[in-house]
């Protein structure tokens, strides 16, 4: 054992003590979490980690501490820490412990070095996360809030099973990689799976995510999908799979996210968009799409959450969050749409941007390996990724067409949030070494070429130019209070259909039985009253001398028989 | 109703689209200077990356007001 903890057990022991402290004391209690988890994590980077404890005859590795790990253990630092900070105006001991309750599971996961501490941090994650959906308290919320916790747990349920096949076979519950050559692997790539939103199960995450609490949703697109990229990207490097189905989930989540009203569901959208690269990337398998990978998802918690925060801000205020009722909000909430810009650069990979030194990895490693029509596919999906995260967030709150809506700026603390994402967002675009100085390999990639800037400004550019273009004639889709289909109306509807319609069909049956059952009951008992009930031929009383003929008549009967 | 702002005249939004269409056919030509280390043949040609983007970005709103036909329901339709 060595000077260092790990830090879900920091984290843990600081939700404790959240749960316990007076209301006054808590939000100020919920930023030193991360802040002594920081510095924690400082000694467990010193001494390379090492904290294992016996479960019955295994050995479960708490804290391993490479540099995946690592980089990862101080992305969820930082996005603890700026969540904090933008939820310090709550009051609300649920989200307050919840949230780091959720943070601490996540971060055993990244350090977990087993399959059994991995599966135990993976359902906290999961039950602690959906109180941040139930805290905003109203009738839909609680209902996404428990589609969302059914699929978390099946997630839970296949990690489980594959961990367990996989301990059986190997006898060693080391979390490695494993490739999806036994069935152990494929039940532990599919609850990574669905965890990282693969196509057609992902929809618990549009579903969910935008009913959650302003400050809830920040918390949520930190953790749950970059745990699972954590988990491809240590279990399943190179798995070929991965690329098409990266490519997949960074293409079609675009269209919708076009038409998609409520602008928090359009970032939900975005979020399995860039998810997607992050998945191409761990597919490549390389060293530079891995870097390209895990520096994506470390850049995507700060730009989508300082968008989401920007979102949020603007959820919190107004209390609306269609595209269709807002518009014009720059006039009164400037240093939001500020901030919000510099996000959306950040997502649309503008140079000077973070999204541009790390993205452009995952690009450079599919030319580099020959993939050329998913480099066409990814560049089609970046200019998409510009039009509705870069452009249309901005555009359909804080500019279009004057709601008339007249707000304030949010509480300070929101404001200081936003702030310090927006400058780590920049900092990382202009200093991309500072970024490269974690990665798990060494870097050799330069974004920074004329070339490189000029391709991408380009693209870009156009990509504006058509937005504007398709504005002023017209042509774009306005934003229209609607629901869009998606996989989920195959449990929402095709599932609750197929349900009730089986209920009904059930209590049809039920009923005609109850029917029969009724009908035959009082046939019988008909019968049976008129032979034994009080006015039936048995109950009828005789007088003695009808009765001594009847005993005669039996006697006369029996001496016959006996003369036979 | 106070008056509308710089922003919000049409006059000034054409304004805008034409100083960033300038800006646009600026950085198209200097395709022609900047010398790219094309990996793919197609990649090299002129203008490649700014008529992808333009014609994606048309592409994806296209299909995606065909997807709205096909997809879009009333907002309380999983309320019923």
């Amino acid at each position: 054992m060595t000077g260092s903890l790990p830090p879900a057990l920091i984290f843990f022991a600081g939700a404790l003590l959240v749960a316990l402290a007076p209301g006054r004391l808590r939000p100020a209690m919920t930023l030193l979490v991360p802040l002594f988890g920081g510095w924690n994590l400082w000694y467990v980077a010193e001494s390379g980690g090492g904290f294992e404890v016996a479960l019955f005859d295994m050995r479960l590795e708490l804290l391993r501490a490479d540099k995946l790990a690592l980089l990862f253990g101080i992305l969820f630092h930082l996005a603890t820490f700026l969540a904090c900070l933008y939820a310090f105006h709550l009051r609300d001991r649920t989200q307050q412990v919840s949230s780091l309750l959720y943070a601490g599971g996540a971060l055993g996961a990244v350090f977990a070095g087993d399959l059994i501490t991995l599966f135990v941090s993976w359902e906290i994650m999961a039950v602690a996360s959906v109180f941040l959906i139930w805290a905003r308290r109203t009738p839909r919320a609680s209902a996404a809030g428990m589609r969302y916790l059914m699929v978390q747990i099946c997630s839970g349920l296949l990690l489980l099973a594959g961990a367990l096949l996989h301990i059986s076979e190997t006898g060693s519950p080391a979390f490695g990689p494993m490739g999806i050559g036994s069935l152990a692997g494929i039940l532990i790539f599919t609850a990574f799976g669905i965890k990282c939103a693969f196509p057609l199960v992902h929809s618990w995450l549009t579903d969910a995510y935008p009913e959650a609490t302003p400050t809830g949703m920040v918390f949520l697109s930190a953790f749950t999908t970059k745990v699972a990229v954590y988990g491809l990207a240590r279990g399943f490097a190179g798995t070929e799979v991965l690329i098409y189905i990266g490519t997949a989930m960074a293409m079609f989540p675009i269209f919708f996210a076009v038409i998609e009203n409520d602008l928090r569901r359009v970032l939900a959208f975005s979020l399995i968009n860039q998810v997607g690269f992050m998945v191409v990337g761990i597919g490549i398998g390389s060293e530079l799409a891995l870097n390209g990978a895990v520096s994506h998802a470390f850049n995507d918690v700060l730009f989508k959450g300082l968008l989401l925060m920007s979102m949020g801000a603007v959820l919190h205020q107004t209390g609306k969050i269609n595209g269709s009722e807002l518009g014009g909000l720059y006039k009164t909430m400037p240093i939001t749409t500020g901030l919000c810009i510099v996000g959306a650069a950040s997502i649309s990979a503008f140079p000077l941007f973070s999204g541009f030194v790390s993205k452009s990895m995952v690009m450079a490693a599919a030319v580099e390996e020959g993939h050329w029509y998913i480099w066409l596919l990814l560049l089609f999906a970046s200019a998409g990724v510009f039009h509705h995260a870069g452009i249309k967030i901005p555009f359909f709150a804080f500019f279009a067409h004057d709601s008339g809506i007249r707000t304030r700026e949010p509480p300070l603390n929101m404001l200081l949030a936003m702030g310090i994402a927006a400058a780590l967002c920049i900092l990382i675009g202009v200093f991309p070494s500072l970024l490269y100085g974690f990665l798990p390999w060494q870097v050799h990639y330069v974004p920074y070429t004329a070339d490189h800037v000029l391709s991408q400004l380009q693209l870009l550019f156009f990509s504006a130019l058509a937005f504007a273009w398709l504005n002023l004639a017209g042509l774009y889709p306005p934003e229209l209070p609607s629901v869009n289909l998606d996989a989920d109306w195959l449990y929402r509807r095709l599932g609750m259909g197929t349900v009730r319609r089986t209920e009904r069909a059930w209590k049809k049956a039920e009923q005609s039985v109850l029917h029969f059952i009724a009908h035959a009951a009082g046939t019988l008992h008909r019968a049976a009253a008129q032979h034994y009930g009080p006015e039936s031929v048995l109950a009828r009383t005789w007088s003695t001398g009808f009765s001594a003929l009847w005993v005669v008549i039996l006697l006369g009967i029996c001496l016959i028989l006996y003369y036979l | 109703m106070s008056q509308k702002a710089w922003i919000e005249k049409r006059k000034n939004v054409v304004l805008m689209v034409r100083i960033f269409l300038a800006v646009s056919i600026v950085l198209l030509l200097l395709d022609l200077v900047i010398h790219r280390h094309a990996l793919f043949t197609w990649e090299g040609w002129f203008g490649f990356y700014g008529f992808y983007g333009f014609v994606a970005c048309v592409a994806l709103v296209l299909a995606a007001k065909v997807l709205r036909k096909l997809i879009m329901r009333r907002e309380d339709y999983y309320d019923g």
